[in-house]
């Protein structure tokens, strides 16, 4: 594909995937142009997950193709033949790409400091200083610059995460993927990563987010992809595909996450008015 | 408050369970204790003296040093290096390595140690008396002839024999700490870009060295005794040979094993010491902060 100035930066087409037979992404095409967010909804097994993997290769696709800035990801291709391209060139072509995931998977042996330098100084060659000097800033950016010297295990997990989106922003991504970023966060903790990465749209960054916080769709998304069965089932700017669902499924899937939504609103409700009412039968101190 | 004492029930005064195994097991201790004090006091071969000036020989102390240690150490470098890369090369999805690490493996898991070293020396030695040609097989091309009666009974030999034996054993643990480090470690790597072999070195390999450490501490005790097995391949530089052929030349025979007897004790604290340290330093970052860990070990050593 030429790389032209409007060319998309993502463009994927018709892209499979199976596990053991077991066919997960029937046919993706999606385009996300330079500076969009998109976010990408589905029930779980839907294949969302397994995309985005496929997008930075941590997954082998089975057929269609996926260029990221220009690049055909994973191949070589030459005059119509694909060669696989071996481990250090798709590890190159990674560079470009940084990825948040669920567990925030930090390097528990690296304090932060340590943690965001790893990439830029190991992969790019930036000499540590340099490195170390643009870590402060990221960290700052994140609400982290008093931490650089802490280790993961000393963090809540949405500064975990944080840090984890400061690492993936050190290597000067052009896309960022985000799987479910504040899936694995307590509820009280969901809103300083979401404002993180908010600000990061807001800064012009390239996103595909994979999550099921409804309030970041409507808010920052330019687009929602709504996937289920390994197909996209449904696509458009947010306040068309959740405002005014066109597809059955889509239509389920939102009011199943809302009836979810007031469940939990209310199951937090109901807890704190708990505690508060444990803290009012507490024998007082004389 | 308008509770009486009365009516309420106050401090606990009751019976402690009793523990007569406690009592029997002191007993028989203790009269082992004296059977072992007596034998001190009253055999005067035992030779505490003759024993310390053993351990004090300068040909002792070099065997120690430049056997004992330094055969530990060639063995235990090459047996924890090879082995890594035995590991690695296990989980490769290259066939021809998988199977080469197998076949090394079984190997050397089934020869002796005893065996393994007279191989080494007395076998090679009889194949290549005085000369071992390096070249291409089957060809004319040659690059060095090595002298091998030179080096068949040198420590070098004899940690070389071990380390290879070691690398196999060295291969399981390898491979078990590699296992336990999550597999979103290494993603999390690639996913920045790192190419497998930095993933491997930089992300994984320190993370599996918590898992790594303990059980290659114990082989290195081990190892620092299997270095007695040094006489198979007619090593004599080596602490249990010079201090028995020190204690033996006097007739002083127990003296003589006492005296190897309490260096390998010496040397075997001193390593169990440093692999708690180790297991201090490749633990940081998880669980309590390094701080509060050594207020906790303080702690744990003032309690005894
Ligand atoms: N490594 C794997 N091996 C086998 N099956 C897999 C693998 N990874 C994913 N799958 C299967 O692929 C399907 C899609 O998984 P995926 O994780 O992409 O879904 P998802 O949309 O991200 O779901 P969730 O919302 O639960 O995260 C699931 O049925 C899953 O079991
Ligand atoms: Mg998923």
């Amino acid at each position: 594909m030429p790389a032209t100035s409007d060319a998309p930066l993502v463009h994927a087409v018709n892209v499979t995937k199976s596990f053991h037979g077991n066919e997960v992404l029937k046919g993706i095409d999606l385009d996300v142009r330079t500076g969009e967010v998109v976010v990408l909804l589905g029930p779980s097994g839907s294949g969302k997950t397994t995309f985005l993997r496929c997008i930075n290769q941590l997954e082998t696709i089975d057929g269609g193709r996926i260029w990221v800035d220009g690049d055909l990801m994973g191949y070589d291709d030459r005059g119509g033949t694909l060669h696989r391209l071996t481990d250090k060139r798709i590890a190159a072509q990674r560079r470009d790409i940084g990825m948040c995931f669920q567990r925030f998977n930090l390097f528990p042996h690296k304090t932060v400091l340590e943690n965001v330098v790893e990439a830029p100084v190991q992969v790019k060659g930036v000499d540590r200083r340099t490195a170390e000097a643009r870590a402060h800033e990221l960290l700052e950016q994140v609400g982290l610059q008093d931490k650089p010297a802490a280790y993961p295990s000393q963090l809540s997990g949405g500064q975990q995460q944080r840090v984890a989106i400061a690492r993936a922003l050190a290597m000067e991504p052009k896309l960022m993927l985000f799987d479910e970023p504040t899936s694995a966060l307590d509820p009280e903790l969901v809103g300083e990563v979401l404002k993180v990465m908010r600000d990061l749209a807001q800064k012009g960054m390239t996103m595909i987010v994979v999550t099921h916080e409804m309030g970041f769709a409507r808010e920052v998304a330019d687009r929602v992809v709504f996937m289920d069965g390994g197909v996209v089932v449904e696509e458009g700017p947010p306040g068309q595909v959740i405002g005014n669902p066109q597809h059955g499924r889509t239509r389920a899937f939102l009011s199943r996450m809302r009836q979810e939504e007031q469940a939990h609103a209310q199951a937090v409700t109901e807890a704190v008015s708990a505690g508060v009412a444990a803290l009012d039968d507490a024998p007082k101190e004389p | 408050m308008t509770d009486t004492t009365a009516d309420r029930p106050g401090a606990i005064d009751a019976r402690p369970v009793r523990h007569p195994g406690r009592w029997v097991a002191v007993a028989v201790i203790g009269v082992l204790v004296a059977m072992l004090v007596n034998s001190f006091v009253t055999n005067e071969r035992w030779d505490w003296a003759y024993t310390f000036q053993i351990m004090q020989q300068k040909s002792v102390i070099n065997g120690l040093w430049m056997g004992t240690i330094l055969g530990t150490v060639i063995a235990m470098a090459i047996g924890v290096v090879l082995g890594v890369v035995l590991a690695i090369m296990r989980m490769s999805e290259n066939p021809v390595l998988r199977g080469v690490s197998f076949v090394y493996t079984w190997f050397f898991r089934a020869i002796p140690r005893y065996v393994l070293l007279s191989l080494f020396a007395v076998g090679f030695g009889y194949l290549y008396l005085n000369k071992f040609d390096v070249g291409i097989p089957f060809s004319s091309i040659h690059f060095a002839t090595i002298d091998y009666s030179a080096w068949s009974s040198t420590v070098l030999i004899g940690g070389i024999a071990l380390g290879l034996s070691e690398a196999a054993y060295m291969a399981e643990i390898a491979r078990a700490g590699i296992l336990s480090v999550d597999r979103g470690q290494a993603e999390a790597a690639q996913a920045l870009g790192m190419a497998p072999g930095k993933t491997m070195r930089r992300i994984v390999l320190p993370q599996a060295m918590r898992v790594i450490v303990p059980p290659t501490g114990n082989e290195t005790i081990a190892m620092v005794k299997d270095t007695s097995l040094f006489i198979a391949a007619n090593i004599t530089i080596e602490l249990y040979y010079q201090a028995t052929f020190f204690g033996s030349r006097a007739f002083k025979i127990m003296p003589g094993l006492m005296a190897a007897t309490l260096w390998y004790l010496i040397v075997c604290t001193i390593l169990m010491l440093g692999q708690s340290w180790l297991e201090r330093y490749f633990g940081r970052g998880y669980g309590p902060t390094p701080k509060a860990t050594k207020q906790k070990l303080t702690e744990i050593g003032a309690d005894h």
